[in-house]
């Protein structure tokens, strides 16, 4: 069994653990195993050893060092960190050097973290899969003929490989949980606004939110509770205190009352059922009420979602011109500078992603289109909110298959998207979710299992995460 | 009401729409990405078709997952980004401000 962070921590306090050779240890796992896996854009190794060096000489003087003291962490490519480029895995950035931090590493490198890299993705978050990135597509470190999922592909695959303890991911439709899933890791999207999106290169900023990717609960669990809490950089970061998430017993599900989202498991290929199945009877075991239930609306939340996102990442990618930061091409005038800059600068789902939002934000075709969906998305969050006078936890599988071939969906943009299926409604109500390795299916690949809760009940989504985690086949 | 979003159920993304969309967002795009995008939107807007038919009157839209309200902070001086930090990452700069080629658009005949 792998250490948890707070283990490790306490070795790096101790004195028993030597960060200096815990980085190395990582970072020899990175030279050997990197090449094939491409789960990097930068790793930061020189970055990483002085880091460490540091803590090591604090300990051996007595000096305090934080909560995550030592602990080698990787960051998604889409998260602002001073020194380091920042690409979002787009040629229209790739020589992007961010002149500040996002709140989120700031918080990381108080508490003595150890960044070793900046982390492959989708372009600009764009993607399922970690295949639309210019800098090449990452490999399932379970199976190299498999995507990783995305977007956090490259966080996925870093905790999965060991290249770092934990990661960073973002999530806007679920590019933290479903490539979780896919390489049999811990993924959780927290609340909207729990987390602040200071220095998070923005997509679809009613949807984005900021939240890691680990090996156990527990780490993940930590990790939240030292990124989460106000940021007065953020507008819409909630004004309430981090919860307290960490070292909870969670031994009983006693008194819980879980439901099964009909709609969410019943495309699911049926391995990733039978293991829903055990799941809920885990839980169930444990002394929940478990029961299937039905949510109609949750059927909406896709549809609504490729409505939604691509309008806001239409209005925030219109930041690329060529004229402040990132890539110019240069021609005689502005506006063919513009166009010409963007053209060579975005990917294809970039490019389709912009123009799907502009053709929905269109004068006389907004309230057909973008108003419609807001609507909608109203809809799936009363039919939440009814659901959760119910339950205190909704259960479904985290995508409705395991990791698919590189390559099988990328040139088919509706497969791509429909296997984000079941994480997009948590997105659209702004609820949080984890996604918790529960066993394989097919091809031996890992299965992930989804708990949602209600807006800002992680500590009820952790404790029924915790519970899963430990009755895991 | 501009335009007519009479029947966005059944309209597929024609050619022209496609060229006209890719104004409006500075994007270029040859004969062949324009094809290939007019089919993809017109999938991907007919997998959406299903919302555009459910009644909602009646329903405020969500526009956002949090009761927003506008955040007001004391007029206090607080340390900024440095100018030159910022400049660096331009790709022209001149005299301490952003660079660009003309702003008119040329005309062909132009020299």
């Amino acid at each position: 069994m792998a250490k948890t962070i707070e283990a490790i921590v306490a070795g790096v306090r101790s004195g028993e653990i030597d960060p200096v050779a815990l980085v190395d240890q990582h970072l020899k796992l990175i030279e050997e195993n990197e090449p094939s896996t491409n789960a990097f854009i930068t790793v930061l190794a020189d970055h990483a050893r002085q880091k460490a060096g540091e803590i090591a000489s604090r300990v051996a003087a007595g000096d305090p060092v934080g909560r995550l003291a030592g602990v080698p962490v990787a960051v998604k490519d889409n998260l602002c960190l001073r020194g380091a480029p920042t690409t979002c895995a787009s040629r229209i950035l790739e020589h992007w050097h961010p002149p500040y931090d996002a709140t989120v590493l700031s918080r990381l490198l108080a508490e003595d973290a150890i960044i070793v890299g900046k982390t492959n993705m989708d372009e600009f978050a764009m993607g399922s899969s970690t295949e639309h990135s210019a800098r090449g597509p990452t490999h399932n470190p379970r199976d190299m003929t498999r995507v990783p999922g995305g977007s956090s592909g490259g966080s996925a695959a870093a905790v999965a490989a060991r290249f770092a303890q934990a990661a960073l991911g973002s999530d806007t439709g679920g590019s933290i949980r479903q490539p979780a899933a896919f390489c049999g890791v811990v993924g959780l999207k927290p609340t909207y606004g729990l987390v602040s999106r200071y220095g998070l290169v923005a997509f679809a900023s009613s949807l984005d939110q900021v939240g890691p990717l680990a090996g156990s609960v527990a780490d993940a669990a930590l990790l939240l509770e030292i990124i989460a809490g106000h940021d007065h950089m953020d507008s819409t970061s909630l004004d309430a205190p981090a919860p307290r998430l960490a070292g909870q017993a969670a031994d009983s599900a006693e008194g819980l009352s879980i439901g099964i989202v009909r709609e969410l498991s019943d495309g699911a290929d049926p391995e990733v059922k039978r293991r829903l199945d055990e799941a809920a009877e885990s839980l169930e075991r444990a002394g929940a009420r478990v029961e299937s239930c039905s949510i109609p609306e949750v059927s909406y939340a896709l549809p609504a979602y490729y409505l939604l996102a691509p309008a806001e990442a239409s209005s925030n990618l219109a930041r690329y011109d060529g004229v402040r930061y990132g890539l110019r091409v240069n021609a005689a005038d502005t506006p063919t500078m513009n166009a010409r800059t963007r053209s060579v600068g975005f990917g294809a789902e970039v490019k389709r992603r912009i123009m799907l939002g502009t053709y929905a934000l269109r004068a006389g075709y907004y309230d057909a289109y973008y108003g419609q969906a807001q609507r909608v998305r109203t809809l799936l969050i009363r039919a939440f909110d009814a659901a959760y006078e119910r339950y205190d936890a909704l259960l479904s599988p985290t995508a409705p298959t395991t990791a698919f071939r590189l390559k099988e969906r990328v040139e088919d943009p509706i497969a791509m998207y429909l296997s984000d299926v079941c994480t997009i409604p948590s997105n659209l109500a702004g609820h949080p979710a984890i996604s918790v390795p529960f066993g394989t299916g097919e091809a031996g690949m890992p299965v992930g299992v989804q708990v949602m809760a209600p807006a800002l009940a992680e500590a009820v989504m952790v404790r029924v995460a915790t519970i899963l985690e430990q009755a895991a086949p | 009401m501009i335009g007519s979003a009479q029947d966005p159920e059944q309209a597929p993304v024609s050619r022209e729409e496609v060229e006209q969309v890719a104004l409006l967002c500075r994007l270029e795009i040859d004969d062949g990405e324009a094809r290939e995008l007019a089919a993809q939107m017109s999938a991907v807007l007919s997998h959406a078709a299903a919302l555009l038919s459910l009644d909602t009157s009646g329903v405020d839209p969500t526009a956002h997952p949090l009761p927003l309200v506008n955040v007001l902070r004391t007029d206090e001086v607080r340390e900024s980004l440095a100018q030159g930090d910022v400049l660096s990452q331009a790709p022209d700069v001149e005299a301490g401000r952003f660079r660009v080629p003309p702003v008119r658009r040329r005309q062909p005949e132009e020299p």
